[in-house]
């Protein structure tokens, strides 16, 4: 088949609209040439549409079994299932970057089509800037990571395989979200430095990338909720976080980007840290930017990392370089000129939303300090050092339970000024009740008092009780309650969620890390073990036939006080092809709980060693991302995006 | 220039700043970490810290003394020391091999824990709770694992699991040590 040739081709010509994207449109934005500006459009279609082609490609080549290309025969095989199959396109370096470029590609097509109502000029600009990135990417797979190079003439008749942790839904969908999260945010930058080269950096500007942001930090708070929930149920462990360099890179955008999503809010509103908001929507992509190095370099142990190879390292170093440094050179030449529209004083939203940003940004400093550390030393000659999940949970937990602590406070005061009375009015009540709530639930779950928890879970309470005050607040005077509530914006209830999302997640997290309950122990067939009202009976272990696997798979009946509830089939699975054990957990899910069992080894005698863990409340923090992720994507539709650009074009 | 002009060029400086420390990052494997102390063959650095499983016991370094023995770094915290658990188990209780562990920056609450479910192979462990240890050592990440020889110097160093292949370059670096001190003692 000629088809991957195809699929460089394809690409070659998304290559060449790229620069021209990058060229026409922002030379016709600094010239005042409207034709010129008018390119960026088309030009994004056309990019889109071929690197589609060359996406459908790889895809083909995969479903095909074309075991000629080098990239399908290193990560698929035969046996493997149709799906995945499919998910292996992104499974490895090479196909990743090609779906990377797609999603950018997607972005900038959404940008060329859903920005009818913006100025001309500032349109050409972004489309330019995306063009401008993805000329960096696109580059990047053809001289280094061409997924579609050739075994020729002899070629294996049989593919290696997929990575085995990687069969599987999560990986189906967690990179593409994640990727959509990453390369979202260019959107964000590219409004940024549009902004920046126009010398517009004002209130309309914020306007702009107000809902662009929003969906993509929606879909990076997505993809990294499916990462942990993927690494939960995947890697036999029953951690759902691990502080992992991978990890970690997908982190720190999403702290950089929550920061800037505040920002923007101040500076829609207000007018006000403007030169700020435009250095957090740079950080966000170049964060973004920095994982890619990190994960595709090799220059940091990941248990995620891809094949490390310096040269493609080198090429990411580059593009850094160029993007990154010379986005925060052309901010330094223009940010000294911006001036704020408007004063605040000291106790009022835009400093309580200063607050919010200082502590997410100093906690994204010390996560990307914490992970490049060993580098750092490293290069300096210094020796080795490591870090682990000591040094970011001290650090961490507190800064997060900060940040719960000024949210309930931000969430009352108003723009511009608040009088300290005013304040004292609407926080007296749910500091009042979330102090006896929280030690209350966190009693009622253990009997105890851990001081983390009940703190993380006081906090909690507050979030929740300060948010439906200010709900209650909004619709009080209103002789009908409901048609009140009904006529808040989207935008607002978007927030409310979110917020509440925290709250969720944090009570999952607090009760997850000290409440799990584990026990390891060698069972023969008709043991069995009680916990924590659970039964564990172990009727011992049959030998399971997969499409590409064979497997030992254990049955346990589990008895609830006593009575038969669940059956759980836990696997130790042996991947043929690649000759690789894979622990399959088996999980009760449960609202408040869920029952993790796993295998561990075979023992004489038909007996194994078994895991069983009590995780509660663990989906509450897979739970509380979701919340967060509705309430960014119902905040970014709300219907004022759209309108007041009518009634500007309307008047212009 | 007015002070707001230089104070945004910062973010520019500290960026320039990170590349120089990723260009010359990218052309150090992390994986294959030459140790000073290996290199030179010094001994394991001084110190004396408490043992995991008896509190009460304080342990040196002249403990490590004796013959050649590995010395495996690890932490209840880590996912890749409990997947080489069970090789080390197989090397110490079947094959008879010594290995010290050093329990690194760790809850000396989960490692008895840890200890007791998933059987000990090691003859002693430290406990190491502050990482002061692990720090003098160069300790990049658990787990690792050291060669060391009679005389508790450092011969070799292992990052990662220990699993059959490691296991392979390990059995061979022990057998020259050995070897080489005997024929040391004969003359």
């Amino acid at each position: 088949m000629i088809l991957p040739e195809l699929g460089t081709y394809s690409l070659i010509l998304a290559l060449c609209l790229s620069i021209l994207l990058a060229v026409v449109p922002l030379a016709g934005a600094s010239r005042g040439n409207t034709l010129w500006m008018g390119f960026g459009r088309p030009l994004s279609k056309g990019m889109f549409l071929f690197t589609l082609v060359s996406f459908i490609c790889l895809c083909w080549a995969f479903l095909d079994n074309d075991f000629s290309v080098v990239y399908v025969a290193s990560n698929s095989n035969s046996a493997l299932p149709w799906y995945y199959r499919l998910s292996a396109v992104w499974g490895g370096h090479e196909g990743s970057l090609l779906l990377w470029v797609l999603i950018m590609s997607g972005w900038t097509l959404a940008v060329a089509v859903k920005s009818r109502n913006l100025p001309t000029d500032i349109v050409a600009r972004v489309l330019g800037v995306m063009g401008l990135v993805s000329i960096g990417f696109y580059l990047f797979i053809l001289l280094t990571s061409s997924p579609f190079e050739r075994y020729l003439p002899g070629y294996p008749v049989e593919g290696a395989d997929l990575n085995p942790l990687l069969q599987d839904f999560g990986l189906i969908v967690h990179p593409p979200m994640l990727y959509m999260g990453y390369v979202g945010f260019a959107v964000s930058f590219a409004f940024a430095i549009a902004a920046l080269l126009s010398g517009r950096l004002d209130a309309a500007w914020a306007r702009w990338s107000r809902p662009w942001t929003s969906v993509a930090w929606a879909f990076l708070t997505l993809g990294i909720a499916l990462g942990s929930w993927w690494a939960y149920y995947e890697l036999g462990w029953g951690g759902w976080w691990f502080w992992d360099p991978v990890e970690n890179a997908s982190l720190l955008p999403w702290l950089a980007g929550t920061a800037l999503m505040h920002s923007l809010a101040v500076t829609e509103k207000r007018g006000v840290f403007k030169s700020w908001t435009v250095l957090l929507a740079i950080f966000a992509f170049s964060l973004s930017l920095l994982g890619a190095f990190l994960v595709r370099s090799g220059v940091l142990t990941s248990v995620h990392a891809f094949a490390a190879d310096p040269d493609r390292g080198l090429f990411i170093l580059v593009m850094l370089v160029v993007v990154i440094g010379g986005s925060l050179l052309l901010y330094a030449l223009r940010a000294g000129q911006m001036k704020s529209e408007s004063s605040f004083s000291l106790l009022s939203r835009e400093s309580m939303l200063l607050v919010n940003n200082v502590i997410l940004v100093v906690a994204c400093a010390m996560v990307l300090l914490g992970t490049i550390y060993p580098l750092i030393v490293d290069a300096l000659g210094l020796g080795k050092l490591s870090v682990g999940p000591p040094y970011f949970n001290a650090l961490f937990n507190p800064m997060a339970l900060l940040l719960m602590l000024a949210l309930g406070v931000g969430t009352v005061t108003r723009w511009r000024q608040t009088g300290f009375r005013h304040l004292l009015q609407r926080l007296w009540l749910p500091a009042l009740l979330s102090l006896p709530l929280g030690v209350g639930s966190a009693w009622l779950y253990s009997g105890e008092f851990e001081p983390w928890v009940v703190l993380s879970l006081c906090l909690s309470w507050w979030v929740v009780l300060t948010g439906l005050g200010e709900l209650y607040n909004r619709v009080r005077h209103r002789s009908e309650k409901l048609r009140g509530l009904l006529s808040q914006s989207r935008s607002y209830y978007g927030m409310q969620l979110a917020h509440l999302g925290v709250a969720v997640a944090v009570v999952g997290v607090a009760f997850v890390s000290y409440y799990t309950e584990q026990r390891d122990l060698r069972m023969l067939p008709g043991d069995t073990l009680t916990f924590r009202d659970y039964t564990f009976v172990f009727e011992g272990s049959r030998h399971v036939e997969g499409p590409n696997f064979t497997a030992d798979q254990g049955r346990i009946q589990v008895l609830y006080k006593g009575q038969p509830y669940a059956q759980m089939s836990p696997e130790k699975r042996l991947y043929t092809a690649r000759g690789m054990v894979m622990t399959e957990a088996a999980i009760n899910p449960g609202f408040t709980r869920d029952l993790y069992v796993a295998l561990g080894e075979p023992l004489e005698n038909g007996a194994w060693a078994v895991r069983m863990q009590y995780k509660p409340y663990v989906r509450w923090i897979w739970l509380g991302a979701l919340l967060m992720t509705a309430g960014g994507l119902l905040a970014a539709s709300d219907p004022r995006y759209r309108k007041r650009r009518r009634t500007e074009t309307a008047t212009a | 220039m007015s002070k707001r002009k230089l104070v945004v060029f910062i973010p520019l400086l500290v960026f320039l700043l990170l590349v120089g420390f990723f260009g010359v990052g990218l052309y150090l494997d992390p994986r294959e970490l030459p140790s000073e102390l290996a290199k030179h063959q010094r001994p394991v650095p001084d110190f004396t810290l408490p043992s995991v499983t008896d509190p009460s016991r304080i342990v040196t370094q002249d403990d490590l003394k004796g013959e050649v023995s590995l010395l495996n770094v690890w932490a209840t915290w880590c996912p890749t020391c409990k997947e080489e658990h069970d090789f080390l188990n197989i090397l110490a209780l079947e094959q008879g091999v010594r290995i010290f562990g050093i329990n690194y920056k760790d809850d000396p609450v989960k490692a008895r824990e840890w200890l007791r479910r998933y059987k000990d192979p090691y003859q002693l462990v430290i406990l190491d709770e502050s990482g002061k240890l692990g720090l003098d050592m160069g300790v990049y990440g658990a787990p690792e694992t050291y060669v060391l020889d009679a005389e508790g110097r450092i011969r070799y160093r292992h990052v990662g699991a220990v699993d059959a292949n490691v296991w392979h370059k390990l059995q061979q670096v022990m057998a020259s040590v050995e070897q080489e001190q005997q024929s040391g003692e004969g003359l």
